[in-house]
């Protein structure tokens, strides 16, 4: 069973949709019992990062998260649930993230348009197996107003104002920027790729 | 880089697709679902539905059309047409629609927009405007803002109604030319170029497209960060892939799909 976390905010339904569409058996997961159970588990995320995080702990899912992660269940983080691999971020001072990659999650900035609503091509940096089967330039589409800093652990990048981080990967734990529930074919293949680990 | 979207819409009523020269004079362009997905595997960015029919009778029946839509749709989908609460707009996003697109209610009912925004988050609300031109005192052009699908003149200023609904938690702009709708003549460029310098959110053109070169002209004399069409594409005088490919020639940014 493949676990989407649903933590009272997000959209966990499309996510399972997108999900369940590639032929996962996800179900949707709320409880630290049901978070040990399941093999895989996705992290959606929409919204504050300091919401999320506080979420998270009021429903005891933080400590089996990361007895999960190191375990070396597969993982997969979604726009904000990139974000929270960070050690901290500019929107919510004084909360810490997972801690799992290095630095903070920032603002963007520049003279575009913010958020960054739309489709935008990703520019591969190293292959990945959550980018088996996709090309460099491909476009997939992104709703976030801050970024991750850019680490040995990043992939891929895309631009917008400045270079962020698209797609991380440490081992086991795998996240993406863009939403690939909503990201058409190109989205659909981050699913069964995850679905493959 | 930002790719400039192309939005097929979907006008329903009682569950089935139809499109309005003007709003009037309605055709059968087929079921919503299915269309729904041939637009998606054409290459189509985003997909917008309203529902025309606006009578609280068939409640049951749109929730269940855009359900169907959402259900193999893996774009995002926004769906418009008589959302007046933030009850009618969580329902839509239950049944899958990622943003809801909101009109009258917006003008008739101040406090909406902040609610919904506050609720859902700006990137779920959409405000529909529809903008009829008319000349101002300084014989320069201006265009007014009309509610209930174009059959009321609310006398406020587009412009101006475009930076307050902004201001009240608007993530995005679909903005229609109630001129140039239905006529394929073109969108209104200079409406749409003029809202989108008074906004610092995306600018959906809505109204008159007929031919690949007003899609280019609105992208790049509009300022339009993405055009809506119906008929144009329903009707297949152009595919939404001939479209891309054409925009891509002209120098517009597009997202054309290795696999498409």
């Amino acid at each position: 069973m493949i676990g989407v976390i649903s933590y009272g905010a997000g959209n966990t339904g499309s996510v399972l949709k997108a999900a369940n569409h590639v032929g996962m058996s996800a179900r949707r997961v709320e409880t630290a019992g049901e978070l040990e159970a399941a093999e895989k588990i996705i992290l959606p995320g929409q919204g504050h990062f300091g919401a999320m995080m506080q979420l998270l702990a009021a429903r005891n899912l933080i400590g089996p998260l990361r007895a999960a992660l190191d375990a070396g269940k597969p993982f997969l983080g979604i726009c904000l649930g990139l974000q929270v691999l960070y050690d901290r971020s500019d929107e919510a001072p004084g909360i810490d993230g997972l801690r799992i990659l290095p630095g903070s999650v920032r603002k963007l900035e520049g003279a575009y348009k913010i958020p960054h609503v739309g489709w935008s091509p990703l520019e591969i940096r190293r292959e990945t197996a959550i980018l088996d089967h996709i090309a460099g330039g491909s476009y997939v589409y992104y709703c976030h107003s801050y970024c991750g800093s850019v680490t040995a652990e990043t992939c891929a990048v895309t631009r917008y104002g400045v270079e962020f981080p698209a797609v991380v990967e440490t081992g086991n734990i795998h996240a993406v920027q863009f939403h690939p529930e909503k990201s058409g074919r190109v989205g659909l293949r981050i699913f069964e790729n995850f679905m493959r680990m | 880089m930002l790719a400039k979207r192309i939005i097929p819409c979907l006008d329903c009523k009682d569950g089935r697709v139809v499109k309005g020269v003007q709003f009037v004079d309605l055709r059968d362009a087929g079921n919503p679902a299915e269309l729904a997905e041939a637009y998606d595997r054409e290459g189509a960015d985003e997909l917008v539905v309203l529902d025309i029919s606006a009578s609280r009778e068939g409640r049951s029946t749109w929730m269940d059309t855009v359900y169907r839509v959402a259900r193999n749709l893996f774009i995002p989908l926004t769906v418009g047409g008589g959302v007046k609460s933030a009850d009618d707009a969580r329902r839509l996003l239950e049944v899958g629609a990622d943003k809801v697109a909101v009109n009258t209610a917006a003008v008739e009912n101040p406090g909406l927009l902040e609610e919904l925004a506050a609720r859902f988050g700006r990137q779920a609300i959409v405000i529909a405007i529809d903008a009829r031109r008319t000349v101002g005192l300084d014989a320069d052009p201006r265009w007014t803002v009309l509610t209930y699908g174009g059959s009321r003149e609310t006398g406020l200023d587009a412009l101006e109604w475009a930076r307050q609904a902004e201001s009240s938690g608007a993530g995005e702009i679909l903005l229609t030319s109630m001129d140039a709708d239905g006529t394929q003549d073109g969108f209104d460029c200079e409406l749409t170029c003029k809202v989108s310098q008074a906004v610092r959110i995306p600018v959906i053109a809505s109204g008159g497209a007929g031919k690949p070169e007003d899609f280019a002209r609105v992208f790049l004399r509009g300022a339009a960060d993405a055009a809506l069409a119906a008929s144009i594409f329903h009707f297949r005088q152009h595919t939404i892939r001939s479209l891309k490919s054409y925009l891509k020639s002209q120098g517009v940014p597009v997202r054309i799909d290795a696999a498409g």
